[in-house]
């Protein structure tokens, strides 16, 4: 098996050897974005997001029925995202699958040759378009972790057995939302994340960098970067009234006013009516402070690189990326 | 001839004692009228409003009942009235999921002195229930219960 | 104690259809407590349900009854022979009443009344909320006595999610308390926090529901066998 044999030729330290794990490994500012599957078995709405997020992406995380709506596998959608040349990072929810249906999960994301697996407790199915779901939730993300590390590292399966052949090469990824409640504990957890073997964490969309100075001082202080690499989520916004609803309804989003007052100063003094230039001016100044804010995290100890979140706005990935000067993307490193 | 086909609303009124009875009492001795089938139930304090009693009250062939009881932050037992209004919007949600309409049950709030008042209220209540007509249910013969068994409480 | 709420009348309207003379039995402990099956309950529902069959030209004759309590067999035994007269039983008990009356008199056809919600209790007047969910496997000395199977949506045993609002409250609904944000302010005030830095392993669920049917045998209470020597 190809994996197995990489598995034992791999470089010291190198868990998986995904293209993530080695911009990472190399000390590179590492660059994700995000595709969000289709409502639909349509593979060309993955392969039309793959061309717009090729070459200015280090990996692109799919998500898991997302917000509790159903929608077209992450594995599956991985597997797509692979096909087109784009490393995937998929992410699994503990809210739809027990632990068997995790375990055969990862052994066949495995086996079509996925790394990169983020783990989730996901959003609640009330939120969704199921509502009447049962929830499963038989582990949670930080239990998920441990057991992937298990398989990875020991070989084994959740019940102790033995994986014949060996455990799938998996780099562990972990979500954090630095500013949710109750803030105090944020750091301690993203220690227990590293405790519990994750290998790289994706944070929640960053605005306020003073805040977030502070909890990346506490997460270094506590030794989490030493085992596990944070990268920073950022999104550009695309107007004064997405930030707004953002903040009000998000949990754990801190977006500081001049941020929100600089979205609206970006469309003064253009007519109410002129929708089209409101959008563009909106969207220009979303995409400015986006870079701005990415130049500013590349300076802050311990974040290894961002996570870019383009919700609906894929093509804002490239202006981001260039603009903040990570263009182009470092090859497959050896 | 007398109309007796005329529909009379049958209504029991639960006044309590330290108000709404003696408005009742007032409205009786200033000669100001109320109708002769609306029959007053004296009790303590609406607090002691019963909602099973309603309900029986209904059964037994009220076609509305009324609540009287002090005025809001004046009940002489501190909030005895304010759980009576709880029960009575209770019962009338219970009203309506039976095919009876909400408006048979109403609670109202009136001081010793307000005779006048009382009259008024319970005429319109009357008038209320004669645009409704009969609940159509009939007094039959009580259910049966079975006791509790000796020596035991709920 | 098991908290449940009466069905709607609508509902129980429906089941009873057909049907001239049904008893109503309530239970006298837990939904006596929680107003839902209690004697004064039982009044309020067959006083409705003669009314509202009567309206809908199909009276229904419903008597009333009470017991001490419906899930054990002595308080239910002085039932036998009261029960052939009626078309079916609605009992008001919960879900452990309605099986037992049905177990026990399986002639008779046994209706529940009341939708069995949780094992809980009244956290103000009027107001019960659940907190156990039963699972077999008490892991509240993790957690400052605060169950996240029960209280956190996601039944966490590692929590909190990215979820919780500034005021820690549930993502779910703004009127429900984050169990994590709660359970680590109890520790807090008991100084215990950094227990929560265990990660707490994966749990055996197979001592819930999901083992199957759950039973407890006491060998020490059992009524002893008498050898005859025959």
């Amino acid at each position: 098996m190809v994996d197995v044999m990489m598995k034992d030729g791999m470089k010291a330290g190198m868990k998986a050897y995904s293209q993530l794990e080695r911009i990472l490994a190399s000390g590179q500012f590492a660059v994700t974005g995000e595709i969000g599957p289709p409502k639909s078995h349509d593979a060309s709405v993955i392969r039309d997001k793959c061309a717009l997020l090729k070459g200015f992406v280090d990996a692109a995380n799919v998500t898991d029925n997302q917000t509790g709506i159903v929608r077209m596998s992450s594995i599956a959608a991985g597997i797509l995202i692979s096909n087109e040349g784009l490393e995937p990072v998929i992410q699994m929810t503990c809210r739809d699958r027990n632990r068997l249906a995790m375990q055969s999960d990862i052994l066949g994301a495995a086996a079509h040759g996925i790394k990169n697996i983020l783990c989730l407790s996901g959003d609640h199915q009330s939120f969704g378009n199921h509502p009447g779901a049962k929830n499963v939730h038989d582990l949670d993300s930080m239990q998920l972790i441990r057991m992937m590390r298990e398989m990875r590292d020991n070989n084994q399966f959740q019940c102790g057995e033995e994986i014949k052949g060996g455990g799938p090469p998996l780099f562990i990824g972990a979500a954090a939302n630095p500013f949710a409640a109750p803030v105090a504990l944020r750091p301690m957890r993203l220690k227990k994340k590293a405790i519990a073997g994750a290998d790289f964490i994706q944070t929640q969309l960053i605005y306020d960098m003073d805040r977030f100075r502070e909890y990346m001082k506490k997460a270094v202080d506590l030794g989490v970067t030493e085992s596990l690499s944070v990268l920073a989520g950022v999104g550009p916004l695309k107007g004064a009234g997405m930030a707004r609803y953002m903040r009000n309804n998000v949990p754990g989003m801190s977006i500081p006013d001049h941020i929100i007052d600089r979205m609206e100063a970006a469309v003064k003094g253009i007519s109410s009516d002129d929708k089209k230039a409101r959008m563009e001016a909106s969207r220009a100044e979303g995409i400015r402070i986006c870079i701005e804010q990415i130049e500013e995290l590349k300076e802050i100890e311990g974040v290894a690189g961002v996570h870019i979140m383009a919700i609906e706005w894929e093509a804002a990935v490239e202006p981001v990326v260039r603009g903040a000067g990570l263009y182009p993307r470092p090859e497959g490193i050896s | 001839m007398d109309d007796t086909t005329k529909y009379e609303p049958q209504i029991i009124a639960f006044c309590c004692m330290h108000c709404a009875y003696a408005a009742a009492d007032l409205a009786g001795s200033s000669r100001i009228s109320y109708p002769p089938s609306l029959k007053i139930v004296a009790i303590p304090c609406t607090g002691r409003t019963d909602m099973g009693h309603i309900l029986k009250t209904f059964e037994d062939g009220a076609d509305g009942v009324l609540v009287a009881g002090c005025l809001e932050g004046r009940c002489h037992y501190q909030s005895g009235n304010l759980y009576a209004r709880q029960r009575v919007d209770h019962v009338a949600e219970i009203l309506d999921q039976i095919g009876l309409q909400s408006e048979r049950a109403r609670m109202i709030n009136i001081s010793a002195g307000m005779g006048a008042k009382f009259a008024e209220l319970a005429n319109e209540f009357a008038e209320t229930i004669a645009a409704l007509g009969p609940t159509g249910i009939k007094k039959k013969p009580a259910a049966r219960e079975f006791p509790l068994p000796e020596g035991k409480t709920e | 104690m098991i908290v449940a709420d009466q069905k709607p009348i609508k509902e129980i309207k429906k089941m009873l259809q057909g049907r001239q003379n049904v008893l109503a039995i309530g239970c006298g402990t837990c939904v006596a407590v929680c107003f839902a099956g209690g004697k004064r309950e039982v009044g309020m529902l067959a006083s409705a349900l003669r009314m509202a069959t009567e309206l809908d030209g199909e009276l229904i004759q419903v008597d009333e009854a009470i017991v001490q309590r419906q899930c054990e067999k002595e308080f239910i035994e002085q039932l036998a022979g009261e029960l052939d007269g009626y078309d079916a039983v609605l009992s008001m008990g919960c879900g452990v009443g309605v099986q037992t009356l049905a177990d026990h008199y399986p002639e008779t056809r046994v209706l529940p009344a009341l939708n069995t919600k949780f094992m809980g209790g009244p956290t103000q007047q009027g107001v019960w909320e659940e907190r156990c969910q039963g699972c077999g496997d008490c892991m509240l000395e993790y957690t400052g006595g605060i169950c996240p199977i029960t209280r956190c949506a996601k039944q966490l045993m590692n929590g909190p999610c990215g979820g919780t609002s500034e005021d820690g409250r549930c993502e779910v609904d703004p009127d429900t308390p984050c169990a994590w944000f709660d359970i680590w302010e109890r520790m807090e005030k008991l100084e215990i926090q950094d227990e929560l830095m265990q990660v707490r392993p994966p749990k055996d669920w197979s001592t819930s529901r999901d083992g199957g049917r759950r039973k407890i045998v006491r060998k020490d209470l059992q009524k002893p066998e008498l050898d005859d020597g025959s």
